[in-house]
This record gives structure tokens, C-alpha cells and sequence, in this order.
């Protein structure tokens, strides 16, 4: 037993999988942690909040590194002389690389960096996408933020009432669905709004993902209040030949991710056709055919004949507006705002965009409501008058899901005012 | 109004309320100064914070503002 007696968390080692109390384990036996008691004495605080079902963290605090207010959070112990180790704890939220590729020496430099200034444990990766170190002291962020930026050219992410620390897909680095460069545009709104990522500019945070394509492996239209989200404009491309491949089983569907289990022959109708959730796709046993009009980028039947359909020629970004996990409201999803947009570097369009919406969120918003919850309380027609864009079917999930668009006076011919007689003329009482 | 008045403004503004309340979110200092545009205001409140004339509280997922030493400050952490 170490220093601390932990049932509860010994019995989060039992079973197939992982275990994060292993890992501290670990770091207790054989780090070489600056902070020697932090990994124990936090096992030690876990099990007492266990215990007590409630946590032992105070809320926040004024620590930070000079001239950045983010990236740094504040943590202390409500039994620092039960848990010394622990009694200051804060949080450092690094700016993980685009898409998370890694050296592996990188990486050890990372964490040889936070052995030397910090308690060594971390957290790969934060909900955002950032590193996060976990456990340091006051003492050790200066001294920590300047070798991390001077030595490994890395800085930190974002926290607080910020813009949080932007995240992209692996892109077109790896991935043939991807329909623009999002490493590029993840990089450069990094670069561009290097003030807001670093002091606090908002009512509340603030999120943008790049989505290479409909998949959303960085499922931007559930976390970010600007999911841009890769799209073509013009058709599916369909090689006839591999589509009959695919039929007559020479190709595995979906590359064979489903392959462990005996699920029969591969059949079209069934597993492609019959699932369009619009109905625009028919195979009449040689040709496959898709209205494209209809299509609404669900991306299932490219993702099931990826080597018999391809993503269009004409390629660049749907623009959505306002997804955000549960504070002041539910949990929501972006909505469609711009259907298209072109995704070519400086990304001059987009940058245009998201500005409107800031000055709007910035002056409408009150404290930690999200773009989201602004958009509810304010209607959508108002945004769209703020991002100077007009109303267009596409921004509608569904018929009559909003029925309520109101007339503005100076939009309607005589504005509100009628002659009664000369309605009473046609109209009787 | 010139940005030195502007942060005389606020300056006294926090310190008429500072027996009532010690951190402030940023939309509460857009009200010290109305006739300036939020993005303006943003930039002063965060020089003053270089200044070391205000500084920052953050939760983690919210950041608040408040004079420097004003409030609960780090070496108070330990206090019980």
C-alpha cells in the first residue's frame, strides 16, 4: 500500500482496461517528477472525494504567466495539509500540434519538461484537443511557459472566457474524403487570432473546429460554436466499374472494417440504397445512380464503396453556427448558416464571418451565454441580418421546423399601413 | 474619450464598488464605458492587466476581472 489507503480507486484497475489510477501509479513508482508527492497525494484527495461525493478542488484562481490570460488555470486542494502534494495543483493547457501528429521525441521533451517543472502527469488530450498537464505550482509557470516556448516552440492553449484552442481533422495529410487543407485553416485562425486565444475577449468561451469532411472525425457540429465542416457542390464521382466490384465482392465494403463477423454477401439494396436517408440513390442491378440534388452529405454510401465513389470536384466548407454542450440551455448542435464557402488560404471570407458574429456575440451576449444560446434568444433571422446573409431552405433542418418568419415594415409594399375602405371594398366585415 | 480616461474610469469605477464586489466579467466593464465598442474596452481591460492595474480570476471555463489584490489572492490559498 503507498501512502494512501484507495479501495475504491484499486477496484478502477480491475478489468480489461486501461486504468488512469494505474498510470498514476506509475508515476508514483517511477517518475522523476519535480514534485515528488503530487501523484500520490492525488490518489489520496480522489479517494476522499469518493468517499465524501463531493470534490476537494477549490474553484479557479489568479494564477497565470505574464501578459496571457488563458492557458493556465488555477487549482488548490480544500485539505492542503491532508494532501501537501496537492495543495496547488494548476492546470496547463498546452496548444496540442495540428491534428495531433507527433515525434515521439517531441513528445518526450514534453513531458521531460513537465517532470522538471511539474507533477509529470498529463492528460492526452483535453475535450478541446489541447495537452494537458496536470499539477503544478506557481513557482514553476513562469519558468515552465518560457523554456516551453523559447526550447520546444510550443505555446499555450486557451481557457476562460477565450477562444479556445482551435482543433482540425488529420485532413488532407492522410484522409481522401477531406475536401479542404483543414491543418492550413486550423494554423492560420490560430495565428490570426493570437489575442483572443491568449486574453479573454468573449462572454463566455468560444470554440472553431475544421472538419475535413461530412464524417466529422473532430465532430465540430457537436463541440465548437463555428463548426466548418468539409463539402463539395458538385456531384458524387462514381466509378461504375468498382461499384460492380464492390457487388460481386472482389472489394470488402467499408475496407473491410466490419469484416470480423460472418454478415453474409455484401448486398447494395440493403446496405447502401435502402439506408439513403433521402432516397436519392437507385441501383437497377448494373448502374448506380445518384440524384445529387437531393443528397445530404450523410456520407454513408461514400464511407461503404470508398474506392467506387468519391467526393466531388468542387470542394470547400459548410459553415454552422452554434453547437455547445449544456450550461445555460440543453446540449445543441450547429446549424447550417453558410452552405458553401470557398477554403483557400488566408481564408480571407471566413475570418470576415466569424468577426460579424464576434462584434454581435460581444455586444448581445450576456455572461457565459454561449453564440448558440444567443442565437435562440435572439432568433435566427437576427443573426442571419448580422452576418448579412439571407434566409436560404437549406438552413432548414426540415419543413416547417421554424414556421415564424416575421415581415420587417420596410419589406412589404405600403409597409402596415392599408386604406380600410378599400379593403372593406373587397373584404366584408 | 481618450484611452487614459477611459482607464481613470475604470479604475475608480471598480474601487467605488470594491467593498460590494471584487471581480467583474468583461460585459460589466462594456457598461463603465458605453459609448466605446466592446472589442475597444476588451483591448483596454487587457492592458491594464499588463499594467498590472487589474488582473484576472478564472474558473477554468470563465474569466473574471478584478483590481490587482483585490479579492482572494493566491497567497490566501492556504488560509483556512
Amino acid at each position: 500500500m503507498g501512502k494512501h489507503n484507495t479501495p475504491m480507486l484499486d477496484e478502477l484497475e480491475k478489468g480489461p482496461w486501461p486504468s488512469f489510477v494505474s498510470d498514476i501509479k506509475q508515476q508514483v513508482e517511477n517518475g522523476k517528477q519535480i514534485l515528488k508527492d503530487a501523484p500520490e497525494d492525488l490518489l489520496g484527495v480522489m479517494e476522499l472525494s469518493y468517499d465524501d461525493k463531493v470534490t476537494h478542488w477549490k474553484h479557479g484562481g489568479i494564477v497565470g504567466v505574464f501578459g496571457y490570460g488563458g492557458g493556465i488555470i488555477g487549482r488548490y486542494c480544500d485539505q492542503p495539509k491532508m494532501f501537501p502534494g496537492v495543495a496547488h495543483f494548476h492546470t496547463v493547457r498546452v496548444n496540442q500540434p495540428s491534428s495531433k501528429f507527433y515525434t515521439a521525441k517531441y513528445l518526450r521533451s514534453l513531458c521531460d519538461l513537465w517532470e522538471r517543472h511539474g507533477s509529470g502527469l498529463t492528460n492526452m488530450h483535453g475535450s478541446t484537443g489541447d495537452i494537458v498537464f496536470l499539477g503544478t505550482t506557481t513557482d514553476h509557470l513562469e519558468p515552465l511557459f518560457f523554456e516551453m516556448t523559447h526550447e520546444l516552440n510550443q505555446d499555450l492553449g486557451g481557457s476562460g472566457s477565450n477562444l479556445r484552442t482551435p482543433s482540425a481533422c488529420l485532413g488532407q495529410s492522410r484522409c481522401e474524403f477531406a475536401c479542404y487543407d483543414t491543418q492550413e485553416a486550423c494554423d492560420n485562425m490560430t495565428h490570426q487570432y493570437q489575442d483572443e486565444l491568449h486574453r479573454p475577449a468573449f462572454p463566455y468561451k468560444f470554440k472553431f473546429k475544421f472538419d475535413g469532411c461530412p464524417n466529422g472525425c473532430v465532430a465540430s457540429i457537436a463541440r465548437s460554436d463555428m463548426s466548418v465542416i468539409g463539402t463539395w457542390r458538385d456531384d458524387i464521382r462514381i466509378d461504375q466499374a468498382a461499384v460492380k466490384a464492390y457487388v460481386g465482392g472482389e472489394f470488402a465494403p467499408n475496407a473491410g472494417a466490419y469484416s470480423g463477423r460472418d454478415w453474409g454477401k455484401f448486398d447494395i439494396q440493403k446496405e447502401v440504397i435502402d439506408l439513403c436517408p433521402t432516397g436519392c440513390m437507385c441501383w437497377d442491378g448494373s448502374k448506380l445512380e445518384i440524384n445529387n440534388k437531393e443528397c445530404v452529405r450523410c456520407m454513408h454510401c461514400l464511407n461503404v464503396m470508398p474506392r467506387a465513389l468519391r467526393k466531388g470536384l468542387e470542394t470547400g466548407a459548410s459553415v454552422l453556427f452554434g453547437a455547445k454542450a449544456p450550461i445555460l440551455e440543453g446540449a445543441q448542435m450547429s446549424t447550417l448558416t453558410v452552405p458553401f464557402l470557398p477554403m483557400e488560404s488566408p481564408f480571407s471570407e471566413l475570418k470576415e464571418l466569424i468577426e460579424k458574429v464576434w462584434d454581435w456575440w460581444m455586444e448581445e451576449g450576456k455572461n457565459r451565454e454561449r453564440l448558440g444560446e444567443l442565437i435562440q434568444r435572439k432568433s435566427f433571422q437576427e443573426f442571419l441580418r448580422v452576418i448579412e446573409l439571407g434566409p436560404d431552405p437549406r438552413m432548414v433542418d426540415e419543413p416547417r421546423s421554424n414556421p415564424y418568419i416575421f415581415w420587417k415594415e420596410e419589406e412589404v409594399e405600403g409597409g402596415w399601413t392599408r386604406d380600410i375602405d378599400a379593403f372593406r371594398a373587397k373584404h366584408q366585415r | 474619450m481618450t484611452e487614459e480616461e477611459a482607464k481613470k474610469l475604470i479604475l475608480e469605477t471598480l474601487q467605488g464598488k470594491s467593498k460590494a464586489k471584487s471581480k467583474f466579467y468583461l460585459k460589466d466593464f462594456y457598461a463603465i464605458i458605453p459609448d466605446m465598442k466592446p472589442r475597444e474596452v476588451k483591448n483596454i481591460v487587457n492592458r491594464m492587466v499588463s499594467e498590472s492595474l487589474l488582473e484576472y480570476w478564472s474558473s477554468g471555463s470563465t474569466t473574471l476581472i478584478g483590481l490587482k489584490g483585490m479579492g482572494k489572492q493566491h497567497s490566501e490559498e492556504d488560509e483556512a
